[in-house]
């Protein structure tokens, strides 16, 4: 590809023959690759990238990144660099700043690139993948206990507009470890057409707890051009992938919001007049957020690894949308941010019902948190399920219609929510105290009712037996 | 070839159009531009035909060469099949990570068999032998479940003029001559055979036995056959892909072929790691000694994509000319019908619901109707194998009113909903009993008659009755409460409860409970259905409910399902014993307690 690119590098066209949208459609060319690379200079001179969508033997249509306002079909010219979209990669990328295409934006000095990765990468080998099994703390019970996440895993918040997921996200940021080990950890944050004051409000976070240094950010605002969502996600994954497999880094991935990268690829695939799937989005979406999604893992002989946290609003808090439907089948489980939980004043308001982690069952157990964390979480799992049914047929028949039992499980469901789920933003909790604390909340309830536990671990862990006062 | 190189004039996406192709056939292999990446005809229109390509294809330029191979997209069969794990094209995924490393880049090619390695050939055949297409001319164990059985290929016949002597062989050496009518003809121990032409067989024959998965639901209410078709439909986290890893594992198949068809990378990782450690049940060795991987994951190119269901199930009806029960998992088909999609729409074909191209539905058929029971090629008459296919679904939102769920329901014989109520209770299989069936039932009886017990086609009519009645109380229960219920309706919510939870819920993660025999499924649905019957006979008798549900012996029930099957037989006789001994009990004391009150 290189050799081709020094041979391409003059040509250099001014026979532009229609823009449209985001698109430009280029006549009269020669030796055009599909997905080329090309700078486009605007008649104030100002550069522009864009990349080949189509190539013809002597037309090309291409992608503008940064927007086709003030682009002309007289003096606007375009070059072909031969080149396919690539990011300058070097451990100095730390702690430093860039924008949605990748520049830095953070006023410090050039970049000195020890390399230089297609930003588009390549699968996995699925034979090359180890699966993962190695438990991250975050140090919040409703995920650590209920939906523990796993380094290489791929564990997005389904959110909403106007919900905390911010606020998780930087949380999980801060707090996130494994248990017993120091390691080279890096996060790499994109933000995908999300406004300054959330942007802001991350890097603050990272400066407040001197994290910034381990920290990746490319930031894409809400102003800033849509087509150039499409290659954010696409730069952090790359240095996400160099930092992790060619420097040993165990990496963090945040990227929000997804739903405006989906918002951005409709935008692209509605100018090219492509026939329309489901809501507007092109049929390829899945296949186009797969190549995102599954850039996570870990790889056998390989001590880095990927862990991506996406974060994406559902359109109206609807979980059958295309974006967070596609997502669900893509991620390995979801953590649901849940409105009702919010307004009741709970944080983080995430459901544990709904919320999934695929890779839970290897995360966890003897060795890696306790023998009894399977188990308990199902007891909890019952319980809160059983609790919050329960409220439904309340609605309906009312308290009085309840047995004993039933209101003993209206209360649980309420504690849940008020202690197990509910903690602070800055309130740290290790997973041996998240367990215990389940154990506590499950005291209250008869023993005979704990059907989910071995009677083994109810005599280790549940308060009764060890000396301590069960829950009232 | 004689017909020179053509040439690039157009590159969208995977999508390619070439020029100077005259005489080129539809499904015509081709090396396309400089890194001759592998693609394949899929339009011709004069001189120009498109080509879908299975490589990423940026950096493609047209003018760039298009070379001919003059062969469709065809699959090697031969020993070495089994144990691995290809890409959707048959590219062996291990060796292409010896050559490149971790990451899958375009433009490598290995070959799908080994060359070298030497096979241990037993002949069954002698010189001057008539043999015909799909005759066994020796055998080679390729792996201690499976005796890859050599064969005339389907489109040979003759005499036999030499076969070699038992000994090693490589694949690439003749083991055997045949004189045929047309000439002489050499047999190696590979065929090569194009993935869209089905391989010929004799004919179907009616599926009579069923195709036992360990999975109670499964067997007892929704069975597949042998050589049957079932789908598998469900939004995500129903856990499709739990239940398509639980099928690969425990069906008593004699080959399983997992296709991860635009699924995760880390699913195929985990069958990688499970399979190897985990046991067949019925003979103890791992079970990836009879399985094949075919793996194209959601971020690997599309039309390989939709190229790897046929690289499956042409490697399926291979097995099966040998005689083996196959079964063929895919997971999932949406993504390959979005794949299918995904090359129409650059097509710029007229697209038919939901941007689906408007031959979907005969797509789909024609894949399902690979499947089946059938009587195999060769000179003896009579044999048989078969290929069962389960095919799971992914519904956008769940909804299957969607055009992949309902042409697929239009082919298949077996349909297991999943339901994402059910998943979020953390019922598992999360199968929806009210809304799956199965048109096996009834082809199928006689089989449970003879091997299980007489008994096994009325206690599931009278289980499914209780679920079915179940449901309509719980409309009530919905409405006016729970206090509306008269006893005898309560007897029938903690029988169909017991069925629910004691029987259906099946945990996939549990050592013992994950397979679970069919005899042993019957013995445990037995008791449930006689601790219903002698419930209802007690409460009528006026014993309280809530005395009956106090019973201890309800906990030996709830942990039928971790006991192991070797004893089941031994548990079951106390259990009914106990049964009948605590209702004779409870019945005793009623008498006691009427008679103590009204002396006469």
């Amino acid at each position: 590809m290189s050799s081709r690119g020094e041979f391409h590098a003059a040509r250099v066209y001014a026979t532009i023959r229609g823009i449209s949208g985001p698109l430009l459609f280029v006549e009269n060319v020669q030796n055009v690759s599909y997905g080329e690379l090309v700078t486009i200079t605007t008649p104030t001179g100002e550069k522009r990238r864009g990349q080949v969508l189509e190539a013809s033997l002597d037309k090309a249509v291409i992608q503008v990144f940064e927007g086709t306002r003030g682009l002309d079909i007289t003096s606007t010219t375009v070059q072909f660099t031969g080149e396919t979209i690539k990011l300058p990669v070097s451990q100095d990328m730390l702690g430093r700043i860039f924008d949605g295409s990748g520049q830095p934006i953070d006023g410090g000095p050039p970049l000195i690139p020890e390399d230089e990765f297609d930003i588009h990468g390549a699968p996995i080998n699925p034979y090359s993948r180890a699966y993962p099994s190695e438990f991250i703390q975050t140090g919040l019970s409703v995920i650590d206990g209920m939906n523990t996440l796993v380094r290489g895993q791929k564990l997005p918040l389904f959110s909403g507009s106007g919900l905390p997921h911010n606020q998780i996200a930087a949380q999980i940021i801060r707090q996130a470890k494994v248990p017993g080990k120091e390691e080279d950890f890096a996060i790499v944050f994109a933000a995908i057409g999300i406004t300054a004051d959330e942007a802001r409000f991350f890097r603050t976070e990272f400066e407040k707890h001197g994290a910034l240094d381990h920290v990746i950010m490319f930031i894409n605002l809400a102003d800033d051009p849509a087509i150039e969502r499409l290659l954010t996600p696409r730069l952090a994954l790359t240095a996400a992938e160099y930092l992790a497999f060619s420097l040993d880094y165990h990496v963090l991935v945040v990227l929000t919001d997804m739903t405006n990268y989906a918002e951005a690829l409709r935008e692209i695939s509605a100018a090219r007049e492509e026939v329309p799937g489901r809501r507007g989005y092109p049929g390829y979406l899945y296949t186009d957020l797969a190549t995102i999604y599954e850039r996570a893992g870990r790889i056998h002989g390989k001590k880095g690894s990927i862990t991506q946290m996406p974060i994406l609003t559902m359109p109206h808090d609807d979980i059958t949308h295309p974006i967070p439907d596609l997502t669900g089948y893509i991620t390995e489980g979801q953590l649901i941010v849940d409105r009702a939980l919010h307004r009741k004043g709970i944080y983080p308001p995430i459901d544990p019902l709904p919320s999934l982690s695929r890779l839970m069952n290897e995360g966890i157990g003897a060795g890696k948190t306790r023998e009894d964390h399977r188990q308990i979480a199902d007891q909890l799992y019952y319980a809160y399920a059983e609790g919050k049914s329960l409220r439904d047929l309340v609605a309906v028949v009312g308290e009085e219609a309840l047995t004993a039992r039933d209101r003993l499980y209206l209360q649980f469901a309420d504690r849940y929510e008020r202690e197990f789920i509910n903690q602070g933003p800055y309130e740290d909790r290790d997973i041996e105290k998240t367990l215990d604390l389940g154990w506590s909340l499950v005291s209250m309830l008869p023993e005979a009712e704990l059907k989910r536990v071995d009677p083994q671990f109810i005599k280790k862990y549940h308060p009764k037996y060890r000396g301590q006062k069960p829950a009232e | 070839m004689g017909e020179g190189l053509g040439r690039i004039i157009r590159v969208a996406g995977p999508v390619v159009v070439a020029d100077n192709m005259r005489g080129i056939k539809m499904y015509e292999l081709v090396r396309v531009g400089d890194e001759r990446l592998l693609g394949e005809v899929i339009r011709v229109e004069g001189d120009k035909a498109t080509i879908q390509v299975y490589e990423e294809t940026v950096g493609l330029t047209p003018g760039e060469t298009v070379e001919r191979t003059g062969r469709p997209l065809s699959v090697e069969l031969g020993p070495g099949l089994i144990g691995q794990i290809y890409d959707g094209v048959q590219r062996p995924l291990t060796s292409i990570q010896d050559l490149i490393g971790p990451f899958v880049k375009r433009g490598v090619w290995a070959p799908p068999l080994d060359r070298k390695k030497k096979w241990h050939f037993v002949p069954k055949v002698k010189k001057g032998d008539v043999v015909t297409g799909g005759d066994v001319l020796g055998e080679v164990k390729e792996t201690p479940l499976v005796i890859h059985r050599i064969m005339v290929p389907p489109n040979l016949s003759g005499e036999v003029s030499e076969i070699v002597s038992e000994g090693d062989y490589t694949i690439e050496e003749t083991v055997a001559r045949l004189k045929t009518s047309t000439g002489e003809a050499e047999i190696t121990m590979v065929q090569v055979w194009p993935v869209r032409q089905p391989r010929p067989h004799k004919g179907k024959v009616p599926p009579d036995t069923p195709l036992l998965t360990g999975q109670r639901i499964i067997d007892t209410f929704f069975p597949i056959a042998k050589g049957g078709v079932a789908a598998i439909p469900g939004g995500f986290g129903t856990g499709k892909t739990v239940m398509q890893h639980q099928l690969a594992q425990w069906a008593d198949a004699d080959i399983i072929i997992y296709v991860g068809c635009g699924e995760r990378g880390n699913e195929m990782a985990e069958v990688l790691e499970r399979f190897p450690q985990l046991k067949d049940p019925r003979s103890g060795q791992p079970l990836m000694t009879r399985t094949i991987l075919v793996a194209n994951t959601s971020n690997m190119p599309i039309a390989a994509r939709e190229a790897s269901i046929y690289t499956g199930i042409t490697m399926a009806e291979y097995f099966r000319d040998m005689g083996y029960d196959v079964a063929l998992m895919a997971d999932s088909t949406s993504r390959w019908a979005e794949a299918l999609r995904e090359i129409s729409g650059r097509l710029e074909e007229m697209p038919g619901e939901e941007g689906y191209p408007a031959y979907l539905a005969s797509r789909l058929a024609e894949f399902y109707e690979r499947a089946g029971r059938v009587e195999i090629l060769g000179s003896q008459p009579g044999r048989l194998g078969s290929v069962s296919v389960v095919g799971a679904v992914s519904p956008p939102g769940a909804d299957f009113s969607e055009p992949v769920t309902q042409n697929t329901l239009r082919v298949v014989k077996v349909f297991w909903a999943l339901d994402t109520a059910l998943a979020q209770r953390r019922h598992f299989p999360s199968i929806n009993w009210l809304t799956s069936y199965s048109l096996y039932i009834d082809t199928l009886d006689p089989w449970y008659l003879k091997n299980i017990d007489v008994e096994w086609p009325s206690l599931r009519v009278e289980a499914m009755t209780l679920l079915q009645r179940e449901a309509e109380l719980q409309e009530i229960v919905r409405l006016v409460g729970p206090d509306a219920l008269s006893e005898s309706q309560r007897v029938i919510l903690e029988a169909a409860r017991m069925i629910r939870e004691d029987y259906l819920m099946q945990s996939a993660f549990h050592p013992i409970d994950t397979y679970c025999d069919v005899r042993k499924a019957f013995l445990m649905l037995k008791i449930i259905i006689e601790f219903y019957r002698r419930m209802n006979q007690t409460v009528e008798r006026g014993v309280p409910l809530a005395k009956i549900l106090e019973l201890p012996l309800r906990e030996d029930i709830a942990r039928m399902k971790i006991q192991p099957s070797e004893t089941f037989e031994e548990v079951a006789k106390q259990i009914l014993q106990k049964i009948d001994e605590e209702f004779k009990r409870l019945e005793a004391e009623a008498q006691e307690l009427v008679e103590a009150v009204s002396p006469t």
